[in-house]
């Protein structure tokens, strides 16, 4: 433990600019925030941080938009460590929101994505659940609201989302992983997504991203009855697994929620697809079992790498099919 | 071994780790999934002890009756989840069954220097039997983690049969892998481990491994993978049809004398639960040698109060 602290802060010294930030290593929240900063003030006019409310321990929770201008344009959203324990989730998105401004200008299909489309990025939903993480239990989950009348601590955010809540799938007992908490968006974290979604109105896509199970999953989770746009969000999923696949031959499965891994009620993606947001997606990265949550970190850049190129397809193909 | 505020709690019966888990309202009596046995026994032993220990003015907690325990995972949907018939083999039934038989391929064959993994299922399919249990006849490919995506990947046929009694009770396995007895043995490997800490003086103790990070040092690789071995037992025998485990972490590992000339370890392992995302602590007393393969000796379910913020140890 003494080891681990004196090379995180001789990480979070190496760390000043982008160009030295180490993407193949697991940092603390600050680290990240400070990493967040500097790639916004190494690219002005493409990014800027957007202070969407604070977590329930008050902690600033920040989205970063990629915008080359125009007003609320259709806008794609990506969310990763909803789940604090699932590491690589934070650190790809890390070098995700890196690569998209790396690619802005040199990659066509980034660079006319970005003419037309707004990226949202949030590298951590769950700033209070992965301090904890940090600081505590490398194992904790859920949000750290105080649950009234339970000794136990936190809500699953993913549970806590206006989609077949309380249903199927979460949990009434707040000491549970997958508690759902009191009501839909009881969570302060969960809330501040939704406020934004509203408050926008113009997203085409949502993504959110955990680990593990090396899976791509379309609604729903609340009910294992077939979306509508199925068929169509079946074949976009199948065809950026493809696109993930051909760098490492890493095997992803796609479907439902409910299918594919298992009934859950109160799922973001549910409720965005719910309100018209089509192409709501959820990934699990690596790995299948065998590290899980602790996926060592010569991982994360494949691991980032990968996901690129499957999130990559899904946004151009968006991109392509207004509605 | 008993949680930091255990002592605390027992005084505060409305707020134990037993009474909140019990505010579930899952109706059913049968104990068919191990969170809530585990947590039924956990209640039990609970209860027993404060009845023991309270003075006559206090009362009781909650008695423990029913199934506790966290999310019960959710077959009972009407959902058209129905496990009989051909099965999708990218869903999750046929998945669940899939890593049953993966446990029982590495209790047979796992060791320090193998440990199998799922590749992918091909087909599935289930039926219900006499006697009330499901089986599922599987076909699917497992690869042997220890050497990395570049090992080749093995054919297994299996038939895994969940029984549906009273109390749970361990799922059956027939397996067969094609080319099995043709893998590489690690032979020399496994000899070289075995000669480093046989001698009495060894004495390897860790924790964490692999730490916060994913770090896991060459050393501790062997014991890693016998702590997944050994875990492999309890997974086994603690799965049905709403679960599926896999090892997290290697909390800790401590050598015991031996005189049996068998590796004797002394393991805390952390296994996750995917449907109900909890994550079960199990302390475990395993041997080892190349000759007798990893046999486990006594197992202990360690609760952990939710709510701490460390396992206890």
């Amino acid at each position: 433990a003494i080891l681990e602290k004196a090379e995180m802060v001789s990480n979070a010294k190496m760390e000043r600019s982008t160009k030295s930030f180490n993407f193949a290593a697991y940092h603390d929240l600050e680290t990240l925030y400070s990493f967040m900063d500097t790639l916004v003030a190494s690219h002005p006019n493409l990014i800027t941080k957007v202070h969407i409310g604070n977590s329930y321990e008050n902690r600033p929770m920040y989205a970063l938009k990629f915008s080359t201008g125009g007003v609320s344009r259709p806008a794609i959203w990506v969310d990763a460590g909803i789940h604090s324990r699932e590491w690589v989730t934070q650190a790809s998105a890390a070098w995700i929101a890196n690569q998209i401004a790396s690619n802005y200008g040199v990659d066509p299909s980034v660079t006319s994505l970005l003419g037309q489309m707004d990226i949202y990025l949030m590298i951590v939903t769950n700033p209070d659940g992965y301090v904890f993480t940090h600081t505590n239990n490398r194992m904790w989950r859920k949000t750290r609201s105080v649950n009234s009348g339970s000794s136990c601590r936190g809500v699953d955010p993913n549970r806590n989302w206006d989609a077949g809540f309380g249903g199927p799938g979460a949990s009434k007992d707040p000491c549970s992983e997958s508690y759902h908490g009191p009501y839909a968006n009881s969570e302060v974290e969960v809330k501040n997504v939704v406020d934004l979604i509203m408050g926008h109105g113009n997203f085409k896509s949502f993504i959110s991203i955990h680990s593990y199970s090396q899976l791509l999953m379309y609604p729903y989770g609340y009910t294992c009855t077939d979306i509508p746009d199925k068929s169509e969000l079946h074949s976009v999923g199948t065809a950026a697994i493809k696109e993930l696949t051909s760098l490492y031959n890493t095997i992803y499965q796609v479907g439902s929620i409910c299918k594919i891994i298992y009934q859950a009620s109160g799922g973001s993606i549910d409720w965005t697809y719910n309100i018209g947001i089509k192409y709501s997606f959820a990934f699990e990265l690596r790995d299948t079992g065998y590290y899980g949550f602790l996926l060592p970190a010569n991982q994360i850049i494949p691991t980032a790498e990968e996901t690129w190129l499957g999130l990559k397809y899904i946004m151009e193909y968006v991109c392509n099919h207004p509605y | 071994m008993l949680c930091a505020h255990w002592s605390r709690l027992r005084r505060v019966s409305s707020r134990s780790c037993c009474a909140t888990a019990l505010r579930s309202t899952h109706s059913s009596t049968r104990l068919s999934s191990s969170p809530e046995r585990i947590m039924k026994t956990f209640c039990s032993v609970w209860l027993l002890l404060s009845v023991v220990e309270l003075s006559p003015a206090q009362e009781p907690p909650l008695a423990c009756r029913g199934a506790a325990g966290p999310a019960p995972p959710q077959p009972e949907t009407a959902e058209d989840m129905a496990s009989t018939g051909d099965l999708e083999p990218t869903h999750y039934p046929a998945r669940r069954a899939a890593q049953v038989a993966l446990h029982y391929l590495n209790t047979r064959h796992g060791s320090p220097f193998r440990v199998f993994g799922l590749q992918q299922v091909h087909k599935a399919s289930a039926e219900d039997v006499e006697a009330g249990g499901r089986k599922y006849k599987l076909d699917f490919s497992v690869t042997d983690w220890a050497s990395g995506s570049a090992g080749p990947a093995l054919r297994c046929s299996a038939d895994v049969l969940f029984p549906r009694t009273e109390r749970h009770s361990a799922p059956d396995v027939k397996l067969r892998c094609e080319a099995l007895q043709q893998i590489n043995r690690t032979v020399q490997e496994e000899e070289a481990f075995y000669q480093k800490h046989i001698p009495p003086d060894s004495a390897v103790s860790a924790r964490d491994i692999p730490d916060s990070y994913g770090n896991m040092s060459e050393e501790m690789q062997p014991f890693w993978r016998l702590a997944r071995v050994a875990a492999s037992f309890i997974m086994l025998r603690e799965s049905s049809e709403n679960t599926e485990f896999n090892m997290v972490q290697m909390a800790s590992v401590t050598q015991q004398e031996s005189s049996e000339e068998q590796l004797m370890l002394e393991f805390v392992v952390l296994l996750h639960d995917l449907p109900s995302q909890e994550i079960v602590q199990w302390k475990l007393l395993a041997s080892w040698s190349p000759d007798r393969g990893v046999r486990v000796l006594q197992t202990e379910w360690q609760p952990r109060c939710p709510h701490a913020t460390k396992p206890p140890n």
